[in-house]
Parts: C-alpha cells; sequence; structure tokens
C-alpha cells in the first residue's frame, strides 16, 4: 500500500508541473495586466512598476525564474495586495475555507449518507420520498438563492445568526454559510447512496446472504460495503470542491477564504495569487483522489493495486 | 430506520437555538462598522490607488492639511501657512503637539522624507504626478535627478518649505490627498515593505492600526497620541470590505454595518422605501462619458458626435436606470467646483427631445448618413458591471431612433481600460473619471493633447491646449476661471467626448451613527463622527 501511495504521488509530480505552466502562460495571455487601472498610470510609473515585478523580462526567463522561486517554496509577492506575500495570503484564506468546508464535507456526508441510507431501506417510504423530494430541491436551487434564503429567514426575520462576517470563525457565523455549502453536496450524496444501495441488495451475494436467512442488519452491513465505492469516489472531488472554497459562498456571507480571493485574483490579474491558488487547488485535487483511491481499496478488496 | 420522532427534531432545534446560535446582539457601543468597497491593497500612502484606500489612509494618517467631514479642507498637521506673492512659496508651520503614535514628535524632516519617497522612482508609486506642480517633482519621478533636488525643506524642524513650478490653486486641497501624506522614517526604514503590517505601522492620524484581516477587516483604534484625541469620539472602527453589494444591505438590514459607502444602483427605488432617510445622496466628482476615437472616420466628424450626443435622454439614464444616483451631465465638469464658475452647458440642453432628434437627422444627413446616404453602424466598447449594460442598452435604442445601429464589445474592466490605454481602435467606448480634487483642472487636463495616458479618444486641438496652458500659468483665480470655461465651452462644442452623467455618492447611514454629512468631495472621516448609545 505505501509503495503504491508513493508511487501515485510520484506520478503527480508531472501532472502539477503541467498546471503549472499551463496557468502561468494562460494567465498572462489574459488582456490587460496588473496595473491596468480604471486610471491609466503615467508611462513612468507603469514601467517602474513593471520593472519591480520582474514583468519586464521575456516570458520565458519570466517562468523560469517562477519555477525557480517555487522550488525553493516561494510563492512571490501579491500583485494587488503589496503588503502581504501570497504565501500568507494563502495561508489566511485556506484555513476559513477548510474550516468552512471541512464542517460542510462532514455535515453533507452524514446527512446525505444518512438519508440516502434510509430512503434505500424502505423504497417508496415516506423517508424515500421525502428524501427524493428534498434532493432533487437541494440540485435543483443554486447557492445564491439558498444563502440569501437563509440569511432572511435566520438573521433578518428571526435574528437567531449573523448574516455574514467572519469574526475568527465564531461558531454562529459558520452555521449559515456551512449549511449553504452542505446542502447541494448533501442532496448528491443521498442520492448516490440511496441509488447504490438499491442496487447492491440486488447482487447475488447479498441475494445469497438473504437466502441463507441472515439477519437484516447484517445484510445492510454487508451491503453497504459495496454500496458505498461509488460514494467514496466522488468524495475526493467533491472534498477538494468543498475544502478549497466557493466564492458564491465567501462573497454573500463576506468571508475571507480562498475562493474569493482566487476570483478577485483572477479579475486583478495577480498572476501569482492566481498561481499559487492554482497549485493549492492541483495539491489538494491529486491529495484527496489519492485518499479517495485508497479508502476504495480498503472497502473492496478486488481493488488493492500494488499488492 | 423510520422518520425522525418530530419531538426530537424540536429538541434539536432548541439546543441549537440555546448553544450554538446567539441571539442578534446589540451593536457595540465603541465600535463603528464601516462598510468600504473594497480591501485595501496596501496602506502605504505612497503606494495606494484607490478609494477604499483612501477611506483607511484618511483616518490612520494626517497630512499637512485634511479634510472635515463636511469636505473642507482644514489644518492638519501645519497649524498656519503663508504663501509667497507669486503664489509658488508655502513656508508651512508646523503644530507642536503633532505626534505619531508611538509617541515621536511629527517633524518637518518627515514630509521630506515621505515626498522624496513618493517621487522616488523605486518606490513606484501610482499617483506620483499628483505632486509633480512641486518643483524637482517631474525630474525626480522620472529618475533625471536625485531625490535632494526635490524643493521641499525643513528649516527648522517646525518649518516645512515647498516651492511650485507654477501657481497652482487647488495646491493646499492636493496635499490633503494619500499621496502627500507623511510616513514614520525610521519604520519604513527598518522593515521596508513590511511597515504597514499591524505589527509595525506607526501613523499620525486620529487612529493607529491594530489588525489585518484581507478580505474580511481592518480594525484600527484611537491613537492616544494623536494632537485632537480628545475630540475624537468613536474608540474603534473597523473597515469592512463590502464586495458584494446586495450582501452588505442585508447585513446593514441585520444591524452588522453602521454604514455602507456604495449601493446597488438597480436597487433604488427598494432601498428608499425600507430606510427612508438613512439613504443618503450627495454630489460627487465623477463624470461618466462616452469617448469617441478621434482616428476614425465617421468619429472624426463633429456632426457624427453631436448627432449622438443629441438624442441621449440624459434625464430617462439617471433617473429610471440608475434610480437617481446619477445626475444628467452637460458638462464635463460637474457643478460646485472650486475655482470655477457654472459649468459651460452642450448646446440643445432646454431644446424639445423632438426638435433634438430633427436637429441630429440633419446633421446625420449632411455627413452623409441616413435615408438615402449610408448606413451608421457603431462599436460601443464597455466594461461589464456599474450598470454599464443597462446604459449601453438604453442609449443603443435612443440611436436606434436616428437609425443608428450598434454593435456592443463588453469586457471586464482590465481588458477595456488596458484596450484603451493600448491605444487600440474602437468607436465608441464607456469612460469614467473620477477627481482627486475640486477643481476644473482636473477634468479638462484629460482633453490636452500633450495627455496620451488619459486621452484614448486623440482629442488634438491646439486651441484648447493653449488655453488650458494660460490657465496653468494664471495666478489670478477670476481670470483663470474664464480661461478654463472657455476651454471647456470649446470641448463641448468639439464633443470628443459626450458627458452622460455626473455621478453622486451614495451611502446607507446607520440612524446611530452622527455627523456624516455629504458632501463634493465624498469624505467623512471618522474622527468627526460619533456613534448613538
Amino acid at each position: 500500500m505505501i509503495g503504491f501511495i508513493l508511487r501515485r504521488l510520484l506520478q503527480a509530480l508531472p501532472t502539477l508541473l503541467a498546471v503549472v505552466t499551463v496557468s502561468f502562460f494562460l494567465i498572462r495571455l489574459a488582456p490587460g495586466g496588473p496595473f491596468d487601472l480604471e486610471r491609466p498610470l503615467s508611462p513612468a510609473a507603469l514601467a517602474q512598476l513593471r520593472r519591480t515585478y520582474g514583468l519586464d523580462q521575456p516570458l520565458g526567463l519570466q517562468y523560469v525564474h517562477y519555477l525557480a522561486a517555487l522550488a525553493r517554496g516561494d510563492f512571490g509577492p501579491s500583485f494587488s495586495f503589496r503588503d502581504l506575500g501570497v504565501a500568507e495570503l494563502i495561508a489566511r484564506g485556506l484555513s476559513v475555507s477548510v474550516t468552512l468546508g471541512g464542517l460542510a464535507l462532514i455535515l453533507a456526508m452524514g446527512l446525505g449518507i444518512g438519508l440516502g441510507m434510509g430512503a434505500a431501506l424502505k423504497p417508496g417510504g415516506v423517508l424515500d420520498r421525502a428524501v427524493g423530494f428534498g434532493a432533487g430541491l437541494g440540485l435543483a436551487v443554486p447557492t445564491f438563492v439558498v444563502a440569501p434564503l437563509l440569511q432572511i429567514v435566520f438573521g433578518l426575520g428571526l435574528s437567531w445568526l449573523p448574516l455574514g462576517g467572519w469574526e475568527g470563525g465564531a461558531p454562529s457565523h459558520l452555521v449559515l454559510p456551512v449549511l449553504t455549502l452542505a446542502l447541494p453536496q448533501a442532496a448528491i450524496l443521498a442520492r448516490l447512496t440511496r441509488a447504490s444501495l438499491r442496487e447492491t441488495f440486488h447482487l447475488p451475494h447479498i441475494r445469497t446472504q438473504r437466502a441463507m436467512g441472515l439477519p437484516g442488519h447484517r445484510i445492510t452491513r454487508h451491503a453497504l460495503r459495496a454500496a458505498l465505492l461509488p460514494v467514496v469516489a466522488i468524495l475526493g472531488s467533491t472534498a477538494a470542491a468543498l475544502l478549497t472554497g466557493s466564492v458564491v459562498v465567501e462573497t454573500l456571507f463576506g468571508l475571507p477564504g480562498l475562493g474569493r480571493s482566487f476570483v478577485d485574483a483572477a479579475l486583478n490579474r495577480d498572476y501569482t495569487l492566481v498561481m499559487g491558488t492554482v497549485i493549492l487547488v492541483a495539491v489538494f485535487v491529486v491529495i484527496l483522489n489519492l485518499v479517495a483511491d485508497v479508502l476504495c481499496a480498503f472497502l473492496d478488496p478486488r481493488l488493492r493495486l500494488g499488492r | 430506520m423510520t422518520a425522525p420522532d418530530p419531538h426530537r427534531r424540536h429538541c434539536l432545534i432548541g439546543l441549537a437555538a440555546a448553544g450554538l446560535v446567539r441571539p442578534a446582539l446589540a451593536a457595540p457601543a465603541d465600535l463603528y462598522r464601516r462598510g468600504n468597497d473594497a480591501d485595501p491593497g496596501t496602506l502605504d500612502p505612497h503606494r495606494a490607488s484607490t478609494v477604499a484606500e483612501a477611506r483607511i489612509l484618511r483616518d490612520l494618517y494626517e497630512g499637512l492639511l485634511t479634510d472635515d467631514n463636511e469636505g473642507r479642507v482644514i489644518p492638519g498637521v501645519a497649524e498656519v501657512w503663508t504663501v509667497s506673492e507669486d503664489g509658488l512659496t508655502y513656508t508651512f508651520t508646523l503644530r507642536a503637539t503633532a505626534r505619531w503614535s508611538n509617541g515621536d514628535p511629527v517633524v518637518a524632516d518627515d514630509f521630506v522624507f515621505a515626498l522624496s519617497r513618493l517621487l522616488d522612482p523605486a518606490t513606484g508609486a501610482k499617483y506620483a504626478e499628483m505632486l509633480y506642480p512641486v518643483r524637482g517633482a517631474r525630474a525626480v519621478n522620472r529618475g533625471e535627478a536625485a531625490p535632494d533636488t526635490l524643493a521641499v525643506t525643513a528649516s527648522s524642524p517646525r518649518t516645512l518649505v515647498i516651492v511650485l513650478t507654477q501657481p497652482t490653486p487647488y495646491f493646499l486641497e492636493l496635499l490633503t490627498h494619500f499621496v502627500a501624506l507623511p510616513v514614520h522614517p525610521a519604520t519604513v526604514r527598518r522593515w521596508g515593505d513590511a511597515f504597514t503590517r499591524s505589527e509595525n505601522l506607526v501613523s499620525n492620524g486620529a487612529y493607529r492600526l491594530r489588525d489585518t484581516v484581507p478580505n474580511d477587516r481592518i480594525v484600527l483604534d484611537r491613537n492616544p497620541h494623536f494632537h485632537a484625541a480628545a475630540s475624537v469620539a468613536i474608540p474603534r472602527v473597523a473597515f469592512l470590505p463590502t464586495p458584494d453589494l446586495a450582501t452588505a444591505v442585508r447585513r446593514y438590514a441585520g444591524g452588522e454595518i453602521d454604514s455602507l459607502a456604495d449601493l446597488p444602483g438597480d436597487q433604488m427605488a427598494f432601498l428608499r422605501q425600507r430606510f427612508g432617510d438613512q439613504v443618503v445622496l450627495g454630489p460627487a466628482l465623477g463624470l461618466y462619458a462616452l469617448v469617441f476615437d478621434l482616428r476614425r472616420p465617421p468619429f472624426d466628424d463633429v456632426r457624427v458626435r453631436r448627432a449622438l450626443s443629441l438624442v441621449i435622454d440624459r434625464e430617462f439614464l439617471a433617473e429610471r436606470l440608475w434610480g437617481g444616483t446619477m445626475q444628467p451631465a452637460y458638462s464635463l465638469c460637474p457643478p460646485g467646483l472650486d475655482n470655477y464658475r457654472a459649468p459651460p452647458e452642450l448646446e440643445g440642453r432646454h431644446a424639445l427631445p423632438i426638435d433634438r432628434e430633427d436637429e441630429a437627422r440633419a446633421l446625420l444627413a449632411a455627413a452623409g448618413y441616413g435615408p438615402g446616404g449610408k448606413s451608421l453602424t457603431v462599436g460601443y466598447r464597455f466594461n461589464t458591471g456599474d450598470n454599464n449594460r443597462n446604459t449601453a442598452v438604453a442609449i443603443a435604442e435612443m440611436w436606434r431612433g436616428l437609425g443608428v445601429a450598434t454593435r456592443f464589445t463588453y469586457t471586464d474592466a482590465k481588458t477595456h481600460f488596458a484596450y484603451l490605454r493600448d491605444g487600440r481602435p474602437f468607436d465608441v467606448a464607456r469612460l469614467s473619471w473620477v477627481a482627486d480634487y475640486a477643481d476644473p483642472q482636473n477634468f479638462l487636463f484629460l482633453l490636452q493633447g500633450e495627455n496620451d495616458t488619459l486621452n484614448p479618444g486623440h482629442y488634438a486641438n491646439s486651441a484648447y491646449d493653449a488655453l488650458m496652458r494660460n490657465a496653468a500659468a494664471e495666478s489670478d483665480l477670476a481670470h483663470r476661471a474664464d480661461l478654463l470655461f472657455r476651454a471647456e465651452t470649446l470641448a463641448l462644442a468639439d464633443l470628443p467626448w459626450i458627458p452622460i452623467l455626473h455621478t453622486r455618492s451614495k451611502a446607507l447611514v446607520s440612524p446611530r451613527l452622527e455627523g456624516y454629512r455629504p458632501n463634493l468631495r465624498n469624505v467623512a472621516p471618522t474622527r468627526f463622527l460619533k456613534l448613538r448609545a
């Protein structure tokens, strides 16, 4: 297993290099630069700024310098936040996004898998229909509608919860954004769990167990192990998406997370901040997919590669 | 598994309400939660460039002169000053009580240091050219002269002398701008670029920096060493970025923000109905215009430009599209500027719409367009957001009445402004300008032939340039106003830019906040505000 993990990590290196290279040149292809303001700078000021940030050098050289700095762990200065480095900006944003995303992931898994199981056990029952309806709703209603609705009901109407702000991650400030983030993911997981579990109940080995008269809860336990495979397989990308921040949720609740900072950086042509965030997201995707694969292998002996 | 027991569910909600969820708290009595459009990119006054940064810097630092909450220029670090007969030499006497937030006295050398730093090309100051009226500034900033050649000298710790190249009636107002703020030399020398971090920053304004959380808040608290600290009523102020205005309005309604510095222009009717006189509109120093690329026919023909301008219903745009948050513009300069009179007006302002349309048709026909002539298609470039799309569509509809077709090109802001800056070709493009000081020069210089960065349409009129040059050299204010008025009249006849709207400041101000007064320069220093208990 350790050999498998190491091999996968090594394989990820060229992927990451490709991501770095493509995004380095793509963001520079976008028209305009970090110093194009509504009020144009004087040519002298512009030239000076470009020199300060090394943007006056040939693109290939900039790329080599960037890679060299990256190898030293230096993500460079931010173009739009002069007072902070990219590494610090990302670290701050990441702590917010991971808190939100982590809680949302736990909530989505608990809700989604739990409700999906409940629905699968009694198809056509009240819970099944409720879950089917709720999951449909959760998928169909976009985040930018859910968030204001929650704000209006729990913030303005009932005055139970704050409408936004981070406040150092105070629990009351987390409830609504975590809920908004978790609901659509919970809907996906619920539908997937339900469908997968229903399917598993018809598999030969479960039918055999039923024929042999095993108690229901033991059959369910066996079935669940197989049924969770597709769920775990998508958890990797779900987790990566949740943990690296959501621009909509962060903007609507005024949270200083990674998603918002990424979009702002792209719009501001903050090359280094875009690059830093892209690299971070790529690393997350690689690692979380690896974790998902390891979990799958754990659940399904047939998938234990490298043995 | 069965459906959850409803009683249990109630228990869960009850638990959540008791433990996790806190009831809406009363607003903190000692903290002003101030909405600010965007997060600052820097708290270094010499590298700043945005209105959002200016708002924070105004609380952190104090210049030789400063603003009050009515937008008046008042003494800051300088207690008194004299101006020489020729209007070129300014001698400032600094307050004996001016102190940095670490207790150091603010001395004249601090300003010499700051202004040299601003103009030193190595600093990379975006708006260094604001201080080009100072003798030697241009050469220093272009790297042609050493910083010590700048005509800013400390003749004693409390006496600062600044010499200008030509009389500049708005010079005192310039000194309130963030480019002219002092920085603490020892801190800058010690920490370099990191001097703006909350653990390092030393400032000389009414407030000092407590905490910075990017994209979340900047917290300042009262500077006990400030010379007027006793009159500063609000102990702490938190600047909260509000990139999404709809969310900001909800947070304001929920009592989480005490004031917003901007409002969603398309929701004004709702806001007025919901918040009444908490919606505060005021004058501002902004122009929303369309600029023609004069290098390209047929837009080099003044008849075409005039025709397109005549049929634009500015009242409709201002009232219906912008909800009264803009004013119809018939001049380049907004009304109410210093050192000026009521600006000249576009011809045909008071004519009936039908007569204006007839005249426009006649002008187009004379230029060879319309029935029997060529058909005219205008490419209209704008940047997304800001109600720009609605405005573009409405203007295209007005032009359609003349038989003019419009083709839109819209891009994000960076692309739009980079396109214009690079001098690439266009027909007509949206442009806006927010002045830095309330003087007509700060609007009219945009059209000067030598101003190639801010004049994307390439307007060049030697008569206009001569008027502007003469105005710049003129020390008699009335005569100067006259020259500027003639220049603006010329520009309105030539119409290289069509003025469309003048911006207004728009704010939501909580009843618990006292002292907020809308003003032309759109300033509200926290030191002049109060929080009601």
